[in-house]
């Protein structure tokens, strides 16, 4: 196997900078590259830059496989498997005990219910009303008290991390640059893992809540003589079946595609701003705000929509009755 | 060459995209103000279907978008 690694020449000059993109193409790829902390294979090249002369070593060819942080999206690729991204993994654990934290802050204990509500309590009393607004037009028949919460924890844990959209994409990543972390991804959102893994446990519980509630033999019923009756059986179970894997895959790549089309075009305002002409930046600036209030529509909306599509189909798991 | 015609594919994908998802989001419009007309005591209802279907309708052209800007400037 050949040895990869990045691309350095031994003896050149190397510093411990700050990274300054060369052009438009290094600039998005830094921004869209995520801290990976991962396996390196044991044949890889690692290049390790002399404090002292300031050069790159040669490169040393690692002895086995090592964890480590990737340095650039080849290492990133090299780990494989086993790479976690660490970013998106850390801020959707921060947003999710933001938001178990200020819910649970925000209620009051029950003996000062008898004052008027403040402004937070008010706020997430608006919020759980219009949760269970939701879940009670949409499950009208069974019942499921698992579902209200997760539809509440759903909905605003997804807008917290979509609402990290709205932070000017440069200002984490930089200042993370100077803690000495090279590549930081702020919105968890805009990697498919996280989506992806969000829509993973909701088409496990669909496939639970479906086997729970109709009994294996009742789920696989469902699956093989739904549209066509039973002599077509292999029909039935490849149009159920596409229908079924459909569903996780549409509702994480949906959520993903529309955060990462928005960060995509927040980047590339942002790339204005790099240019030294004043006239190109405040038009940059102006269009950041004009984009940002447009997105603030989409932010929400799409966290909605998650959490609507995740009752549904929870809902169409609970349905019983034969068709 | 290549990377013209990469400039026309992207150009495709945003544009085919957004002529797909403004028949889409006129039809739902003009069905909810004919739902609006007839009954405005369900409008509270239709608004938040209206969202839901117009989310679902944006999705997908959005996605577009974002990879046709991917293409364009980072590939």
């Amino acid at each position: 196997m050949a040895a990869k690694g990045l691309d350095h020449i031994a003896g050149a000059a190397c510093e411990n900078k700050l990274f300054e993109p060369a052009d438009s193409v290094e600039y998005i790829q830094h921004h869209l590259s995520n801290l990976t902390l991962g396996k390196l294979p044991y044949d890889t090249e690692v290049w390790t830059c002399n404090k002292d002369t300031a050069v790159w070593d040669a490169p040393a060819i690692i002895p086995m496989d090592t964890w480590t942080f990737a340095h650039g999206p080849t290492q990133a690729v090299d780990m494989g498997f086993w790479a976690f991204h660490v970013d998106s993994l850390g801020w959707s654990v921060f947003l999710g005990l933001v938001f178990v934290g200020l819910f649970r802050w925000g209620i009051p204990k029950l003996s000062s219910s008898s004052e008027a509500p403040s402004g937070l309590q008010n706020f997430i009393e608006m919020c759980v009303e219009f949760v269970n607004e939701n879940v009670q037009s949409i499950f009208t028949s069974a019942k499921n008290n698992l579902i209200g919460p997760m539809a509440l924890t759903v909905l605003v844990w997804v807008f917290l991390m979509n609402l990290m959209d709205l932070i000017p994409v440069d200002y984490l990543p930089r200042l993370s640059q100077y803690a000495g972390i090279e590549y930081f991804k702020v919105v968890p959102t805009t990697d498919p893992n996280i989506t992806l893994g969000m829509a993973l446990a909701v088409f496990i519980l669909i496939i639970f809540y479906s086997i729970k509630i109709k009994g294996l033999k009742g789920f696989l019923a469902e699956l093989t003589l739904h549209p066509f009756g039973k002599y077509l059986m292999p029909v039935n179970l490849i149009l159920e079946g596409v229908n079924l894997i459909a569903k996780p895959i549409s509702l994480g790549l949906r959520l993903f595609g529309n955060l990462y089309a928005g960060e995509m075009i927040f980047i590339l305002i942002a790339l204005m701003l790099t240019f030294s002409s004043i006239s190109v930046g405040l038009l940059g600036v102006g269009l950041h705000l004009i984009w940002a209030l447009f997105h603030i529509l989409i932010l929400a909306l799409q966290a909605f929509i998650f959490m609507v599509l995740t009752i549904v189909y929870l809902a169409m798991a609970h349905e019983t009755e034969d068709h | 060459m290549e990377q013209s015609l990469i400039y026309i594919a992207s150009g495709l994908m945003i544009g085919l995209g957004a002529v797909g998802a403004a028949i889409g989001v006129g039809v739902l419009g003009g069905k909810f103000l004919e739902g609006a007309a007839r009954q405005p005591e369900l409008i509270p209802m239709l608004r938040t279907q209206l969202f839901i279907v117009m989310g679902l309708v944006d999705a997908v052209p959005m996605i577009g978008v974002g990879l046709g800007l991917y293409l364009m400037f980072a590939a």
